[in-house]
């Protein structure tokens, strides 16, 4: 084995041993980096108490109200399996919409309610005209759920 | 280091330095007719997007100056890599030379997201994963700089430079997966090998805007090598037969 081979295995080597010491780095924080939790999370028991989280989903449809001063906003975080009712007083992104995607941070209210004091819009990695998106959210009111338009089209019709 | 080399003939700088500069012209070239008809596409033909109207177009910005950044770094840390193991003088000039187009790169990624994610998901700036993972690619660029400038002896210099640039070479498939692994405000991934999640001139005018990137990143590279190459060995015979040949 000439040496500079033997250099070349040496820097495999030392690249497969940093790749596992931050796989299991990465791992053992896995909990610390995602940015949020679902409403299942929090109904386990994960989220931290008498702390600020986040939690993620989608706003349920037909969940939205507001009150007569436009800024006073309570909606329902969902994802799919568990519900949570969110409280929020302030500005939301314009691509806030019921049925997308939610990121909201604050803190559990006594109640079992969330008090958000950020409201974040997820949008998903689908880009398309809206002629496109018409023709395929037609499509799939008419063949019920083939195509997915967005990947948040497998969430529950029912209205909250 | 005799005949065994000759098929890496231009892996010595006295050859590899006239090839760069016949190069750059087409290089540079290459980029301004991808990025015109890039622009072209994504600005003018491309379709308004179905959720976020007009925003959405600095993606054809954004994504080329992000999949830049961590494909740059990664040709980085191969030249590393080759430097490190076979001691190879044109390595370490190539690593050094990159370095700045890849962190211009992750600036840009960072900056135009930064502008994107306000009115889109009502944020400047989350501490998410794939967010923080491109910041730290950001700076371990900035690190590689700042390291190799401040060692003197340039051989020296590429060696400590190769090693943090191996070791950072871990961030990059966390930066690329994180969306997938971890809970992020970013969106996955639109475009991938098997299928893409995006109308076809939106797709075309990423891809050539990803060409564009890539060919002025090879065109500035080469600029910047040939320098490096001249200042490393301005002892040399051929640099001074090239210095004369230019002032005549």
């Amino acid at each position: 084995m000439k040496s500079r081979h033997k250099k070349l295995a040496l820097i495999g080597g030392a690249l497969a041993i940093v790749g596992i010491i931050a796989a299991l780095v990465l791992n053992a924080l896995n909990s610390n980096i995602a940015l949020y939790i679902s409403p299942t999370d929090v109904a386990a028991g994960k989220a931290p108490q008498g702390k600020a989280f986040r939690i993620g989903g989608l706003v349920k449809d037909g969940s939205l109200q507001r009150q007569a001063d436009g800024v006073t906003i309570a909606f329902v975080v969902t994802d799919t399996a568990k519900d949570m009712t969110v409280h929020y007083k302030g500005i939301l992104p314009d691509l806030f919409k019921e049925g997308k995607g939610v990121v909201a941070q604050g803190r559990m209210a006594a109640d079992g309610t969330f008090t958000a004091s950020e409201v974040l819009a997820k949008h998903d990695e689908n880009y398309m005209p809206p002629e496109a998106a018409k023709a395929v959210d037609d499509a799939q009111k008419g063949a019920n759920k083939h195509v997915s338009p967005s990947s948040l089209s497998d969430k529950p019709k029912a209205s909250y | 280091m005799t005949d065994r080399f000759n098929l890496y003939k231009y892996a010595a700088p006295a050859t590899f330095y006239p090839l760069a500069g016949k190069l750059i012209p087409w290089f540079a070239a290459a980029s301004v007719i991808f990025g015109l008809a890039g622009l072209y596409l994504g600005m003018l033909v491309a379709p308004t997007d179905f959720q976020q109207g007009e925003g959405y177009r600095i993606i054809f910005i954004h994504v080329p100056a992000s999949w830049m950044s961590m494909f740059i770094y990664l040709v980085m840390a191969f030249w590393a890599a080759i430097g490190l193991a076979f001691n190879t003088r044109l390595s370490g000039m190539m690593a050094q030379a990159l370095a700045p187009t890849g962190a211009l790169m992750a600036f840009l990624s960072l900056w135009t997201g930064a502008l994107w994610g306000k009115p889109m998901w009502g944020a400047w700036w989350v501490w998410d994963a794939r967010l923080t993972s491109e910041l730290i690619l950001l700076f371990l660029y900035i690190g590689y700089m700042a390291l190799t400038a401040a060692i003197d002896d340039p051989r020296r210099a590429d060696k400590a430079g190769g090693l943090l640039l191996l070791v950072g070479v871990v961030n990059v498939p966390i930066i690329y997966f994180s969306v997938k692994w971890w809970n992020t405000l970013h969106q996955g991934s639109t475009v991938n090998l098997t299928k893409s999640s995006m109308a076809t001139t939106m797709l075309y005018g990423m891809l050539l805007m990803a060409l564009c990137f890539w060919m002025y990143s090879i065109a500035v590279a080469f600029m910047r090598v040939r320098t490096i190459m001249l200042e490393r060995e301005r002892h040399t015979d051929w640099v001074k037969a090239e210095l004369e040949g230019d002032a005549r």
